[in-house]
Order: C-alpha cells, then structure tokens, then sequence
C-alpha cells in the first residue's frame, strides 16, 4: 500500500514536470502531447470500469466523449454569440458551470442508452451500444447551427476563476489534476461495496442475482458512471484543443478507447493511461514519420492481442515481480 | 409514383448488397462465434481486385473472377492465420484484433493503390437500361445485381436446407458444442465457411464497384449496415439476413431518398437537407434498437 502511494505521488511529480521539461528541452509540443494522453486516458478508464470491472462491452463510448465535448462547445457557441440554448439556457464561458452541465448531459445520454441496451447482452449489447453512439454522431452532423460535420471552433478556453486559463501550461496542470482526481475516484469505487458488486456481476451474474442483488440497476449505475466519466474527459479535450466536432464520437473512436483499455491492461485501474499514453505516443511518434502509421499500428495491436493476456500492466506485473 | 418505384428498385438493390455480406457474417457469426470486423475489408479486397482487373483486362467478368478469387484467398489466409486464434477467446479479444485488421487491410490498399478512387465500367451487356414500366429507363446492371442477389439467396438456400454440408452450417448454428462432440471435422467447415463468407463479400464488392467508388474505407462505411443487418436478423440466420438485409436497405434508401424533400415542407431548404440526411443516416440503428428491445435476439435467431 505505501509503495503505491509513493508510485503516484512520483507520477504524478514528473507530469507535472512536464512543462518545464518541455520549456527546458526546447520540445514545447509536449505539454500538449501528454495533456491529450491524459485526457484520452481519462476517457478510456471510465470505460475500463463498465468494460474491465463490469464485463460490458460498450461499443460506443465515444458518444459520451463527444456529448461532453459538445455541452462544453454549445455552451460557448451561444456565449460567443449572446444567444441561448433552445431560447431558455444561456451560454457561458465558466468552466465551473461547463463541466459540471458536461458530466450531467453526459450522464443522462448514458442513462437512455444504458436503460434499453442492458437488455441485451452479448454481441447484441455490443451491437446496440455502437447503434447508439452511430445515431448520435449523425444527429450531431445533421445539426447545421452547431457546424454539422465541420463542428465548433472554441475560440478561448472555458474560464476558471483565479487561473489564467489561456496559458497553456495552467491549462495542462488543470487537465492533470482532473486527471489525478479522476484517478483517485476509480480507485476508492473500485474497491467500494458498488465496485464490488459490479466485479461480482461480471464474475456470476446470476450467483448476484441469487442473492438478491439486482442486477440491472446496479448495471445501469456503473454504465451511467462510466457515461459521466467520458463525459468529462470529452468536456476537457475540447478545452484542451479549442474544438469540438463530430469525430470525437465516430466509431472508430470508441475502437480506440478499447484499444487503449486493452493495451495497457483490462480492469487494472493505471493500465487504460497508460495504453493511452503508448498508443497516443506510438500514432503520433509515427504520423511524423509516415502517413502510413495506421499499418504498424495495426500490426502491433493485431499482435498484443494475439499473445498477451492482460495487457502492458501484465507485463510490469511480471517485471516488478508481482508488485502493483 | 415512377420516382417511388425507382427508389424501391434502388433499395432492392442496396438491400441484395447487404444481404451478400451479412449472410457470410452471420454464419461466421453464428457457427464461429466470432465478432469480423473485418468483413468490409473483404467486401474492399474484391472490389479493388476487380476493379484492377477490369480496368486492365478492359473486362469485367475477368474482374468479377479476380475479385471472387482474391477476397476468398484473402478470406482463408485471415481464417487460418488470425480467426483460428480467436474461436476461444472473448469477444472483446475478437473485436479488437480485427479492428487491427481493418487498420492493416486498408494502408495495405493505400500504399498498393493509392488514395484516389477507382473507376470501373460497366459489362458491355448490361450497360443500357430497361423500361420496366412505361416511363422508367432503369439501368440494367442494377436489374442484373438484384438477380444476382436473389440467385445466391436462392443457392445459399439449397446448399444450407438440402446438402451435408448446409446440414453440418445448420446444426453448427445452433450448438456448436455439440457438432464438435459428434466428430465433426469443425477446422475444415470452419475454414470453408469463413472462405464462403469472404467470397460472397468479394461479390457484393464487385458488383458494387462500376456503381460506387471503389476507394479505401468504402468497407467500413457499409460493414456498420451490414451488422445491424446481421442482429437485426438473428445472428446465425441466412433467412433472417435475407429479410433484414431487404428491409433495411429499402427503408434507407426510401429515408435518404424522400426525407429531405418532407423536411424542407415545414423548414428552411439548407436545414432541411442536413437534418433528413442526418436523420435517414440514423434510421436503420433506429430500427435495430427498436427491434432488439422487442426481440432481443433478433428476428430469426437460429440459437435457442
């Protein structure tokens, strides 16, 4: 238990560092680079919660990724222009209001497509999850005020008071401290009587069943949960690149956030930032290079899945000898 | 009323394309228990395969015979080489690696032909059009797909209710478990099943390339269609791909085709257009939704 504090407290440290590291080496892209890692992170351990923990395979989480971002891109829309959502809510640039409002959007989309696709199971929850997240990126595309496929350009960052918030070193210490809590979070309901339901139910669902838990609801909990989770993740990336659009919620999107679960370790609770961070480093490091990235990183992904089993987080497991 | 019954013919036409490729994926589906992604790339490797052929050859059942070929040999070669792997594992595990496979196939066509469309043209017979009912010139390839589409419906039908083979894909469907206890070589229907799947693929991708572009990612566009064909269905029923695959395609098309125009009665022409294209984007995961609530297993589910 010590160990593990000292392991983050020391991550936690050197991300911070970031900044100055960047500043001192001259590579200022790198504030940038790991602040995006993040956030992805952020957004691939809320889905490692229902997927990892809850054995549900939601194909569309990207809709809630790009619902928070969208909350977050309206509401500027209509504060840059003084006008107000559907005539009754007025736009606002405070980030105090916007993520809060980003996370409960989120949250009550979650709750619509959690209530109907917790009826299914198996390939048809897959399927319909992903139905979902498809709906939503084409109502997003079809609505012309908000930019349809172009989607919004936020022109300045959402105001924190007493932060300059247009700095964009501030910006990143704020993500990484969202970053951090968000953390903390997974891991106190990991290890709460509710995480240990959720376990359990992905273990036997009918043993939970049995025991007069029921099921559904407490499903549905952690969908919502995890719905809210990408919601803010969603919220901080359009902060974080000032754009809002409707490819933060196309298919391949949520492919990626799977990836990025899978990668660094299913139901660990560092293994999704961390297969954020590789996989993010690995496109990025390669699209420099080669316009033709996507073809190693298939390779790769086709091979982590073909031989490991538990991801990078296995791996470290075994390189430290068992330790967390 | 002519306008109507192009746009049916359109949809029927769409609607045998999407059978074509749901009916490999739901026997995999449901005989292999495993999630392809990766089907549309296999619907993209016989398109480009024929559509490089014919435009060198200069014919198009020579393309039609190099597509067939090289998306049932590329069908195989995946089977062999990454599928067997996978029969045991989760569907997770499934999803993901052929995920990495779409990535894979598509650079792969990329650095092979480039980005820039291919264009095929039309077989010298079928190249005219018909006027099935006075006043409707409809082009006589799409007339020569839909026929198509019905004759494999009609031949998946004999070979799945009237040979051994369909007997051993039927009882594979329904207990898997079971056909492997009564000592059935289940590698080699495996094997088979997954190249029939992947040569009907590279059927629908032939035919549909002298009418859509042939380009990279015209896979991944319509593999998201073709699986909502699948469960709407009933994973592992051909009956239920054929019914759904119709369905679907007719209603998308009638949505894209008459949508916009109802719109734009009660708001402006711009909007109107954006909202009913989005709207009829959204129709058929609409319809799936709707459906699996009702039927959560979709319309003809072949496991109990």
């Amino acid at each position: 238990m010590k160990r593990e504090y000292l392991i983050l407290a020391t991550v936690f440290l050197l991300l911070a560092l970031v900044p100055f590291l960047a500043a001192a080496t001259g590579q200022t892209s790198w504030t940038r680079l790991v602040g995006q890692a993040l956030i992805y992170g952020m957004a691939a351990a809320s889905l490692n919660f229902i997927l990892g923990y809850g054995g549900m395979i939601s194909f569309g989480h990207a809709a809630f990724f790009g619902i928070g971002g969208y909350v977050v891109g309206i509401m500027y829309h209509h504060f840059d222009a003084g006008t107000s959502f559907l005539g009754v809510i007025p736009g606002t640039d405070q980030m105090l209001i916007t993520l809060p409002a980003a996370v409960l959007v989120a949250g009550l989309a979650a709750a619509l497509v959690g209530a109907m696709s917790l009826r299914t199971g198996g390939v048809q929850f897959i399927m319909i999850t992903l139905a979902f997240a498809q709906m939503f990126f084409f109502l997003f595309i079809s609505l012309k005020t908000y930019g349809g496929e172009d989607g919004i350009m936020v022109r300045r960052t959402n105001a924190l008071p007493g932060l300059d918030m247009r700095n964009r070193d501030t910006l990143y210490w704020v993500v990484l401290c969202f970053a951090a809590a968000y953390y903390l979070f997974l891991r106190r309901l990991v290890q709460s009587s509710f995480g240990q339901i959720i376990a359990g139910i992905r273990q036997n669902e009918r043993r939970m069943a049995s025991m007069g838990i029921s099921t559904f609801r407490y499903k549905l909990y952690a969908f919502i949960l995890s719905g809210m989770g990408a919601g803010l993740a969603g919220a901080l990336m359009v902060n974080f690149l000032r754009f809002a659009s409707p490819d933060m919620m196309h298919w391949t999107r949520s492919g990626e956030f799977m990836i990025m679960v899978i990668l660094g370790g299913v139901g660990t609770l560092a293994g999704p930032f961390i297969g954020a961070g590789v996989l993010f480093t690995v496109e990025t490091t390669l699209a420099r290079y080669t316009e033709h990235w996507m073809l190693p990183v298939g390779i790769l992904l086709l091979v982590v899945v073909l031989t490991s089993k538990g991801g990078l987080m296995a791996l470290i497991r075994k390189l430290t000898g068992g330790q967390k | 009323m002519i306008l109507l019954i192009e746009q049916l013919l359109n949809g029927l036409q769409y609607g045998v394309t999407l059978f074509l490729l749901a009916a490999g994926l739901t026997l995999i589906f449901g005989i292999m228990g495993v999630i392809n992604l990766a089907h549309g790339a296999l619907y993209m490797v016989g398109a480009f395969a024929g559509a490089w052929v014919s435009i060198q050859t200069g014919s198009f059942w020579a393309g039609l015979l190099a597509g067939l070929v090289a998306s049932a040999i590329a069908g195989v070669l995946v089977e062999l080489g990454v599928m067997r792997r996978l029969y045991a594992r989760d569907h997770l595990d499934q999803v993901l690696a052929t995920f990495a496979l779409i990535l894979i196939f598509n650079q792969s066509t990329v650095l092979i032909f480039g980005r820039q469309p291919l264009f095929t043209s039309l077989p010298e017979m079928f190249s005219g059009s018909v006027e099935i009912v006075p006043g409707l010139p409809y082009p006589s390839y799409r007339l020569f797909v839909i026929a198509v589409g019905l004759a494999v419906a009609f031949g998946l039908y004999l070979l799945i209710n009237k040979t051994r083979i369909g007997m051993l894909v039927r009882a594979g469907a329904s207990n898997r478990q079971m056909v492997r206890a009564l000592g059935v070589n289940i590698g080699g229907l495996y094997t088979a099943v997954f190249g029939l799947g992947a040569l009907l693929a590279g059927l629908a991708g032939v035919m549909a390339s002298p009418i859509m572009s042939v380009q990279v990612g015209m896979g991944d566009e319509i593999i998201l269609a073709t699986f909502v064909v699948v469960v709407i269905g009933g994973v592992g029923s051909v009956k239920g791909a054929f019914v759904a695959g119709i369905v679907l395609g007719m209603c998308d098309t009638m949505l894209r085709a008459f949508l916009p125009g109802l719109l734009q009665q009660v708001m402006p022409g711009s909007e109107a257009q954006a909202l009913g294209v989005g709207i009829s984007s959204m129709g058929i995961y609409l319809m799936m939704a709707i459906i699996l609530l009702v039927r959560p297993r979709g319309l003809f589910a072949a496991q109990g």
